[in-house]
């Protein structure tokens, strides 16, 4: 490997030996493409007449009043597939397209990125095959279904709780056997080195567009930057576009799932322990002799033990602060919006939703608040009826 | 404590490793099923530590793991276990598992409490030759051996690179893919051991996917310093989950059986 792809201690490629070979390749061909005019051209392009791009950044009036300050919201749930999980897979889809590469895999939870994974399959022609867990594929059927319309072949993961963790166990398991042909497509920005760097560059599209919008429409960059973390893909995405903007305060939001407290959630950077897994040393919850917990959340997409590196060195820094939302907040943030400005937020997105709530009353009128809606809520209204169901 | 070197040097033929999931199904009968492996002629011990969530195995291995930490196994009573097996016979025991769980104990202490316990050295499935800086002070220091892997797709570069970083043997894959019985021995192994002859006087084992002994034979024959057999064998404890003698009958029988077939091929 050329890089160690650390971000302060965190992160690394922790994999068995016959990973190496093909980790190197990706990273060769990565840093071989990604500035790459015709690559660049061609992503362009289809970032913006296949996937949307950019997205607005709009002034939720209402809900502003409710809060008592001014928050922002960047759209990607406008996205096409409904999430900003199309931003990567687009990214590394054409990077697979230029490798030569002609399979796909991938893992999913909440199935946003499977999705973006199969349409991307679709787009080009590849034979793709998602890994998603056996509780994922029953609380997220619609997506499964989307991912089969597509052309994808599901795969059901039987291992663990059948949630995340697993599915990328096995995504990794059928990757070490097929390692010639496949490309496996990491859906957020953890995982081994050169997954949190190639993540993150196919989505700091978000952060840098959030960032002028707020100058062009705001005439100022907005006092606080606020996304929900699951492995930290769309934090990532947004918190770079103002990381050397100071005065910008970054806040992850968590998975607080039941609560912190009883021990059922997934707040990995809140209560985590340092710890290997997935092939990157990061915040983890684990058991006193490492045995990695199962973690639990309303939210798919977010249920998940680790955490991306780069929001590790990002906590001990102080750089960006990370917090948890309980699944009480967050329903009530997922109702709030919808009711407030017509936007049905992704519940993963409500996360981010919950805390800008929790600040109201606590921030002056004049503060601006960034949220990034990371995906839409299509998917997760049956969930939500059966917690909350309407009278 | 009886070495790598030592047995490699007296064997005259490829030494017989059988790996074990400590604690599989429960810490008494997995003490007695590598009893009956040692009874039967183990030359060597490759015993894993059970872990959530094991990347580099393949199903019959997973429910080793679970059927062990179901039943309670811990870091702390792998300690006890291998005391036990030492005192019961001075064989040369290789931990083969994953890194979370030394990083939590603390790789120092990890290493000197299970050097002390009668461990030769610590193979750890996710951690590559290019991070053995972070361990291969500690192993020295306790006096354990150190092990890599080596896959069908790793360099010469990279293979050379492995052999100076190796004191014990090279861990040889003999397939791309996860641990798992398999009917047919990959292709490629003979030329795999070949290459890494040619490049190095480390012993050679060869893992993953050996599953009868004729598959032993033909590794033995290729010129393999040693044979790991995990899968099927672990296989024996899963199909006699209900019944102890035969599980333990069936252990011993298969690793007699491969030990004739490679003291045959001697
Ligand atoms: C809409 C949405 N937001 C956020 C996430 C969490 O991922 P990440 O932390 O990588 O952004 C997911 C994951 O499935 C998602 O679907």
């Amino acid at each position: 490997m050329k890089y160690k792809g650390r971000f302060g201690d965190y992160g690394g490629f922790y994999v068995p030996e016959v990973l190496i070979p093909v980790l190197e390749e990706l990273e060769r061909e990565f840093y071989r493409f990604y500035k790459d005019d015709g690559f660049v051209a061609e992503l362009a392009e289809l970032s913006k007449n296949y996937a949307g791009r950019p997205t607005p950044l709009y002034y939720a009036k209402r809900f502003s009043e409710y809060v008592g300050f001014k928050v922002y919201i960047k759209r990607e749930d406008l996205l096409h597939g409904g999430a900003h999980k199309v931003n990567n897979t687009l990214g590394q889809g054409l990077l697979a397209k230029y490798m030569g590469k002609t399979k796909l895999i991938a893992e999913t939870g909440a199935g946003q990125h499977g999705l973006a994974t199969a349409m991307i399959g679709a787009l080009f022609g590849m034979e793709t095959k998602i890994f998603m867990g056996v509780t994922d594929i029953e609380r997220q059927s619609v997506n499964v279904h989307k991912m089969k319309l597509c052309g994808a072949e599901v795969i059901a993961v039987e291992g663990g709780t059948g949630t995340l963790k697993d599915a990328i166990n096995d995504a990794l398991r059928y990757w070490t056997a097929h390692v010639s042909d496949t490309f496996y497509l990491f859906g957020s920005a953890c995982g081994p080195h050169p997954y949190p760097t190639i993540v993150k560059h196919f989505q700091t599209c978000i952060g840098t567009e959030a960032r002028s919008q707020c100058l062009d429409q705001i005439g100022r960059l907005p006092d606080v930057v606020v996304a929900c973390v699951g492995g930290g893909s769309n934090a990532i995405g947004i918190f770079s576009g103002f990381m050397d903007d100071e005065k910008v305060k970054l806040v992850g939001v968590e998975a607080g799932g039941k609560s912190v407290a009883s021990g059922k959630h997934a707040a990995t950077l809140v209560v985590g322990k340092v710890g290997i897994l997935h092939g990157a040393k990061a915040y983890l919850l684990q058991d006193k002799e490492g045995q990695v917990y199962e973690t639990e959340s309303v939210s798919a997409g977010l249920d998940y033990a680790a955490v991306g590196p780069e929001h590790c060195m990002l906590k001990d820094s102080g750089r960006a602060k990370y917090v948890a939302a309980e699944d009480a907040e967050v329903l009530d943030a997922f109702a709030l919006l919808t009711k407030k400005e017509g936007i049905i937020p992704a519940l993963e997105s409500s996360h981010a939703l919950a805390y800008v709530i929790s600040q109201s009353g606590k921030l002056p009128s004049d503060t601006v608040v960034v949220v990034n809606l990371s995906g839409r809520g299509d998917k997760d209204v049956s969930i939500v009826e059966k917690c909350r169901p309407l009278k | 404590m009886k070495t790598y070197k030592q047995v490699f040097s007296e064997l005259k033929r490829a030494a017989l490793i059988p790996f074990f999931v400590i604690g599989d199904p429960a810490f008494d009968t997995s003490f007695e099923v590598v009893k009956a492996a040692i009874d039967a002629g183990a030359d060597i011990l490759e015993l894993g530590i059970p872990f959530s969530d094991p990347i580099a195995d393949g199903p019959t291995i997973q429910k080793a793991d679970i059927r062990s930490l179901c039943n309670g196994m811990t870091v702390k009573k792998a300690l006890e276990f291998i005391k036990k097996v030492k005192d019961y016979k001075d064989i040369p025991i290789g931990l083969l598992m994953y890194y979370n769980l030394i990083y939590q104990y603390g790789t120092e202490k990890f290493f000197n409490d299970f050097h002390q316990a009668g461990v030769n050295s610590v193979l750890i499935a996710d951690l590559s030759v290019d991070d053995a800086n972070e361990i291969d002070g500690f192993a020295k220091s306790a006096g354990l051996d150190t092990v890599f892997m080596v896959t069908p797709n790793t360099s010469e570069e990279r293979m050379k690179l492995i052999a100076s970083k190796t004191t014990g043997f090279i861990y040889t894959v003999s397939l791309l893919g996860v641990t798992g019985s398999r009917k047919q021995l990959s292709g490629h192994i003979g030329e795999l051991i070949g290459r890494l002859k040619g490049l190095t006087d480390v012993p050679i084992c060869v893992g993953f996917g050996i599953s009868t002994a004729q598959h032993a034979a033909t590794i033995a024959s290729a010129g393999a310093d040693g044979v790991i057999i995990g899968s099927k064998i672990v296989g024996f404890i899963e199909a006699n989950i209900e019944n102890k003698e035969k599980m333990l009958a069936d252990v011993s029988a298969f690793v007699g059986e491969v030990k004739t077939a490679l003291d045959n091929n001697a």
